[in-house]
């Protein structure tokens, strides 16, 4: 006789179903895939654009061909063919873009509905204020009117391009230039529409603001890019969340997002990424590759990063921080969840340059199923970062036998006072730690997630309530396929 | 009857650990089961507390008239059965209340009672705390996290104590202690001592049951029971060690 109960192993820890997976039906305005200065000027002409954006564009798709797609990353997936990707969807009833929800058509606001971002109950409910890009379109954005008295803007970049030339020309792309990266170049060539934000001087915004980006179009890029600018003594706190439908297609998402903090100004910046990972095999998912960038301009500026990376096939991003004004601080806490045949290469870039300026990096992995994850950081204490000081954390999490763990830090000191604290773990949920929480009646399922949810508190903590709750159900690592 | 162990064999990577151990504990009733290292005590233990790696290779174990080796870890705790752990596990970030919390009301959600709320169960856990007088503090610690060895000990007690087992099996809970602390911990399992709660400890010293007074005496050694007895014959192991219980077994 032997034992008889079912027994299932820690690599059987795969991960809860992806409830965002479904697709609104409805009708677009697509462009035919391929990408050449043709395609740029539909996109800017639709957008009603300036001269001088299309000539932007223009340069910087000049500059993307003579560029090569980096493979430097510890990730793995085939030749992204980009002539075969469309740059442009929109829904077809966001033509002549509404003027209030009322105008908004009815299944987008259900699509919202369906992902827990009701559109229309969150004005009365929440204190956020939402901004829904759906494909290549803003296709609304709530409570307007009360930031407007408040002197905060908060609108589709491509309105403020229209509604604030001189703030978007002062601005864009002097954080992440055109030609920053493959990514950052293609981005800037082909952007479609993002999140602008401007709080005044001295202000702090009144409530959180947060942009919900959806991919659903098939075959379709999402090139969203995000500007927020913080002036003097003011505050924001932004959120952003991101999923996609379930396809056995992989799309590519190339975002880029700058954020300016003048003296005295703090930004809180937290994603909670979902976009769909591919299914248990590895086929379809979104390809992440992100740039993420923050200028610390002014005295005294201050810019937090909380990511929550559960989504997407392959994630290449990594949420910087220029601390170029005295005193300012970087920060960035980050878990991300790899399971199935996820990969994920992630990390930041602190780079010191003013005076007593102060970086903190939490980076907290989680492998599971076949998951590979890296951590890759660049600490960069410039000559006249006279008394900077840097802490990294960098803990992994590893479940079952067959995912991985990896770890890229690189750290360049040119100023002989700069303080350097680097503290790295690598953990196994252990058989015993399970059975320990199973024998106090807790069933292994529970467990897993006890444990994880443990190894990701201190992340947690940084984020704003609204998301804490979310990312605690995200990071759900569900038991499948149990043999008996 | 608690629990009846008939005939078990076990044995780890295929190799026989357990050679055909036969056990009955009534309710309320405290045994101790003495041996030397590498004898099975801890093999025993963790099998009827349902930890993996063990393959029973025949006999049976029979709990409150139920087959127990068909149950999980945790559907074990839910009908009773406690295990504190000779080398309690530490679980950074998971808060002690927390995990207990969750173990409590998984139970009560089993046996179809209401759960537990947060103010319900804080009340309960400082009442428990004090059995074992452990500083409140601990409680929204993470579980173990940076405890000293004799903290994890008084943890597993307050544990007992918060989920009231029917069957608690304490595993070398005497090791790693010094005086202080293993009155404390004895006294802890003392006051839970009660008419329809069997202990069974497993020990090699008999040190423990100078403190935790138990009714029957087993010493287990090379896979076997090989002697039952009173109180008395812990004293008698103390004294002349276990090679003439070896010697008495084979003649």
């Amino acid at each position: 006789m032997s034992e008889t109960r079912q027994e299932r192993k820690p690599e059987e820890f795969t991960g809860r179903e992806y409830e965002a997976g479904f697709v609104t039906d409805i009708e677009t305005d697509t462009l035919p895939p391929g990408l050449n200065e043709d395609v740029i000027r539909h996109i800017s002409a639709k957008k009603e654009e300036p001269e001088w954006l299309l000539n932007w564009r223009l340069e910087a798709f000049r500059h993307w061909q003579t560029m090569q797609e980096p493979h430097w990353a510890h990730v793995n997936y085939p030749p992204i063919d980009y002539q075969a990707i469309s740059y442009y969807s929109a829904p077809k009833s966001q033509k002549d873009g509404p003027k209030s929800l009322d105008e908004v058509d009815p299944k987008l606001l259900e699509t919202y509905a369906k992902l827990g971002i009701p559109l229309r109950e969150q004005e009365f409910l929440a204190g956020v204020a939402v901004d829904a890009v759906f494909d290549s379109v803003s296709v609304a954005t709530t409570f307007k009117g009360k930031l407007k008295d408040a002197g905060v803007i908060f609108c589709p970049i491509s309105e403020a391009v229209r509604e604030y030339p001189e703030l978007v020309q002062q601005y864009l792309g002097t954080v992440v230039p055109t030609g920053d990266n493959f990514y950052a170049a293609l981005n800037s060539a082909v952007f479609t529409d993002g999140s602008f934000v401007y709080i005044p001087k001295g202000v702090r915004c009144p409530m959180e603001l947060s942009t919900y980006f959806r991919i659903n179009a098939l075959n379709t890029g999402q090139f969203e890019r995000t500007l927020i600018i913080a002036d003097e003594g003011s505050y924001v706190s932004y959120l952003e969340g991101c999923t996609a439908p379930q396809r056995d297609e992989n799309q590519l998402h190339a975002a880029v997002v700058e954020l300016v903090a003048l003296d005295d100004a703090r930004i809180k910046y937290s994603t909670v990424q979902n976009w769909y990972p591919g299914d248990e095999n590895g086929v379809g998912g979104i390809y992440n590759f992100v740039t993420k960038r923050a200028d610390c301009r002014g005295a005294r500026s201050r810019v937090s990063w909380t990511q929550v990376e559960t989504g997407s096939a392959i994630t290449w991003k990594y949420p910087s921080c220029i601390l170029r004004g005295d005193d300012s601080v970087g920060e960035f806490y980050s878990v991300a969840l790899t399971k199935m045949r996820q990969e994920a290469d992630t990390g930041t870039k602190m780079i010191h340059i003013g005076k007593n300026t102060r970086s903190t990096i939490v980076s907290k992995g989680i492998s599971a199923g076949f998951g590979q994850q890296s951590y890759r950081g660049l600490v960069r204490i410039g000559k006249s970062a006279e008394g900077a000081r840097n802490y990294t954390q960098c803990d992994s999490l590893l479940i079952g036998e067959n995912c991985g763990a990896h770890t890229f830090p690189y750290v360049e000191v040119k100023n002989p006072t700069a303080t350097m604290e680097h503290e790295a773990t690598t953990s196994k949920i252990g058989e015993d730690q399970l059975f320990y929480c199973q024998s106090r009646g807790i069933s292994e399922e529970d467990a897993v997630n006890m444990i994880v949810n443990g190894f990701c508190k201190d992340v947690f903590n940084e984020l704003p309530m609204e998301f804490a709750v979310e990312a605690n159900r995200l990071m759900e690592v569900s038991l499948e396929g149990a043999v008996g | 009857m608690m629990i009846k162990i008939e005939n078990l064999h076990a044995s780890v990577d295929g190799k026989e650990i357990l050679k055909g151990i036969n056990l009955t504990i009534g309710a309320g009733e405290v045994h101790a089961i003495m041996g030397p290292n590498g004898s099975g005590k801890s093999t025993l233990s963790n099998i009827i507390a349902g930890r993996d790696g063990y393959t029973v290779t025949s006999g049976s174990i029979t709990y409150k008239g139920k087959n127990l080796l068909e149950m999980s870890p945790e559907q074990r705790s839910w009908e009773g059965i406690f295990l504190a752990f000779q080398y309690p596990v530490e679980i950074p970030g998971v808060n002690n209340t927390y995990l207990l919390k969750a173990g409590v009301n998984a139970r009560r959600k089993h046996h179809g009672e209401q759960e537990l709320d947060a103010m319900e169960f804080l009340q309960l856990v400082r009442e428990k705390a004090k059995l074992v007088e452990l500083d409140p503090s601990f409680l929204s610690r993470g579980v173990n996290e940076g405890f000293s060895g004799g903290e994890k000990k008084r943890n597993e007690i307050f544990q007992m104590a918060v989920l009231e087992p029917s069957l608690a099996l304490l595993d070398e809970t005497d090791s790693g202690l010094d005086i202080d602390a293993l009155r404390i911990v004895a006294g802890g399992v003392n006051k839970l001592r009660s008419s329809d709660r069997s202990i069974v400890m497993v020990t090699h010293y008999q040190r423990l049951l100078d403190y935790i007074v138990p009714d029957v005496v087993h010493v287990l050694a090379d896979g076997k029971i090989l002697k039952t007895g009173g109180k008395e014959l812990a004293l008698e192991l103390e004294e002349r060690g276990y090679d003439w219980v070896r010697q008495e077994a084979a003649a």
